[in-house]
């Protein structure tokens, strides 16, 4: 038998292109787990409170109890992901020894770290990070992301940021293809991103990694809206646990990101799902409230 | 020899790889999503994802008569990874709340999910493919194995003790995810014996 390789960059962004399509739910109980699964997730994000919880209560947000995370790893069949604070090596290393699937360095909860990002390559468990804009997303994966998605803004059930996070990224991979090669140095250092990144993404005309939508999504139509602007897939968060009827809810949106181009389905599973969660205007939000400012 | 037509199931994963490789060889794609998108297809390939969630939409979308049917009347099936589970006749390691997981029934196999572990165990490796001159670099990704084969099962490949690519006439499983390596042979073959058949209805 020819000698096996684990933890490759192969390997940790392979695993992330079988999360397309699908839908990850953030889930805070091994029960909840079990629904989101039953409902067709194709992954768990384990923590302890939603965001629009820990943007409720404030105070610092860390990596969730090991004992919760283990418990909803043993509850489900699907890969399960956690958080770590930006910057946190160690609460990496703790998720990565509890066998996590995979690990968002998260603006989600109180940074460790305010200049500098985890060096993903160095574990063998993939990472995902949030961005806001080109520059951001291919910093991260430089870093060692295996996948990358919109930052959004996180617990408000309001999915303005997330399509300007989408529409930034994307139009700005549009823009470096009609760039002749010989100005890539230039946009490079414009974008404050690695000069090999942006020549792929001159080249492929997609970044070198999945990029899913987070950060505010709360209906199918939502998570439909996100595919249709061109991603890969969808996290939410707060969305399905903090609605009326959570099981409902997250059928309905794993079908309408399966069948987001398919106007009659869409209108057929948004019917009679309850009250979504009740959503914050981003205006009203002070600064410090802003997850998306958070990294950088 | 008409250039055969083949379907990737689109409902989830990693069906654009799958599409891709085919592309470069010059067959024709079709994404199904729905029982009436497999019409005039040679083949359809079930892509790696997750088997949970494809077999759900599946039973929303009443998508598995429409599969077995299309075996029936002799279209070729080739599942990556989820999809081999899907076409598995028995499934081990369901979620416990499932009781049992559902699939197309169309391979005597016992699959058993998540054989090799966690994404921390997940893995490359060259294998010996019955049927391809030289090594192949499989990737392994929270693959399942096929634990129990049953007779007229033709294994293609193992890995240790584990078979992870298997066939039985028109329908062949591989564990690993040939879509996300360059080497497209395996999709060469698969066009191949596709190419041998007509379109069903």
């Amino acid at each position: 038998m020819t000698e096996a390789n684990t933890g490759t960059p192969a390997l940790k962004q392979g695993f992330a292109e079988m999360f397309k399509g699908g839908v990850i739910m953030d889930v805070v109980t091994a029960e909840q787990a079990r629904i989101a699964e039953a409902a067709g997730a194709t992954a768990v994000m384990a923590l302890e409170r939603v965001p629009a919880d820990i943007r409720q209560d404030g105070g610092v947000a860390r990596m969730s109890d090991p004992k919760m995370i283990k418990e909803i790893i043993a509850a489900v069949t699907i890969p399960v992901m956690a958080k770590v604070r930006i910057g946190h090596i160690v609460e990496a290393q703790i998720l990565q020894a509890l066998g996590v699937d995979f690990i968002d360095e998260s603006e989600v909860l109180t940074p460790a770290d305010d200049q500098f990002h985890i060096l993903k390559h160095g574990f063998k468990v993939p990472f995902v990070c949030g961005a806001k804009n080109l520059g951001e997303a291919l910093r991260r994966v430089g870093e060692g992301a295996s996948m990358i998605r919109t930052k959004g803004e996180a617990g408000t059930g309001n999915v303005v940021e997330a399509v300007r996070h989408a529409r930034t990224v994307l139009g700005e991979i549009r823009a470096i293809q009609s760039r002749p090669a010989e100005e890539l140095m230039t946009v490079a250092r414009d974008l404050q991103a690695p000069y090999e990144l942006v020549r792929y993404v001159h080249e492929h005309g997609s970044l070198p990694v999945v990029n899913f939508a987070a950060g505010g999504v709360a209906t199918p139509a939502d998570a439909a809206l996100m595919m249709h602007l061109g991603l890969d897939g969808v996290f939410v968060g707060s969305g399905i646990f903090k609605s009326d009827n959570p099981e409902r809810r997250a059928q309905a949106i794993v079908k309408a990101v399966t069948h987001y181009q398919n106007a009659d389905i869409l209108a057929e599973i948004s019917e009679d799902l309850g009250a979504p969660m009740t959503g914050i205007n981003i205006d009203d939000l002070i600064p410090a409230e802003r997850l998306a400012s958070r990294g950088w | 020899m008409t250039a055969p037509r083949i379907g990737v199931l689109a409902l989830q994963g990693a069906f654009r790889e799958h599409r891709r490789r085919l592309e470069s060889l010059g067959v024709g794609v079709t994404e199904v999503r729905l029982g009436s998108d497999l019409h005039g297809l040679s083949g359809l390939i079930l892509p790696g994802g997750e088997s949970t969630t494809m077999a759900r939409l599946m039973t929303e979308y009443a998508l598995w008569e429409p599969v077995r049917a299309f075996h029936a009347a002799g279209g070729h099936l080739w599942g990556t990874c989820a999809g081999a589970i899907l076409l598995s006749r028995e499934v081990q390691g369901a979620p416990p709340q499932f009781g049992r997981q559902d699939s197309l029934n169309l391979l005597d196999v016992t699959v058993q999910r998540n054989a090799f572990g966690r994404q921390i165990d997940s893995f490359t490796t060259e294998l010996t493919v019955r049927g391809l001159n030289n090594g192949f670099a499989a990737v392994f990704i929270r693959a399942p194995a096929f634990s129990r084969v049953g007779e007229g099962v033709e294994v293609l490949a193992s890995h240790g003790e584990q078979a992870v690519m298997v066939r039985s006439g028109r329908v062949t499983a591989t564990a690993f995810h040939p879509e996300l390596t360059p080497d497209v042979r395996l999709h060469a073959l698969f066009a191949e014996q596709c190419a041998a058949t007509l379109p069903s209805a």
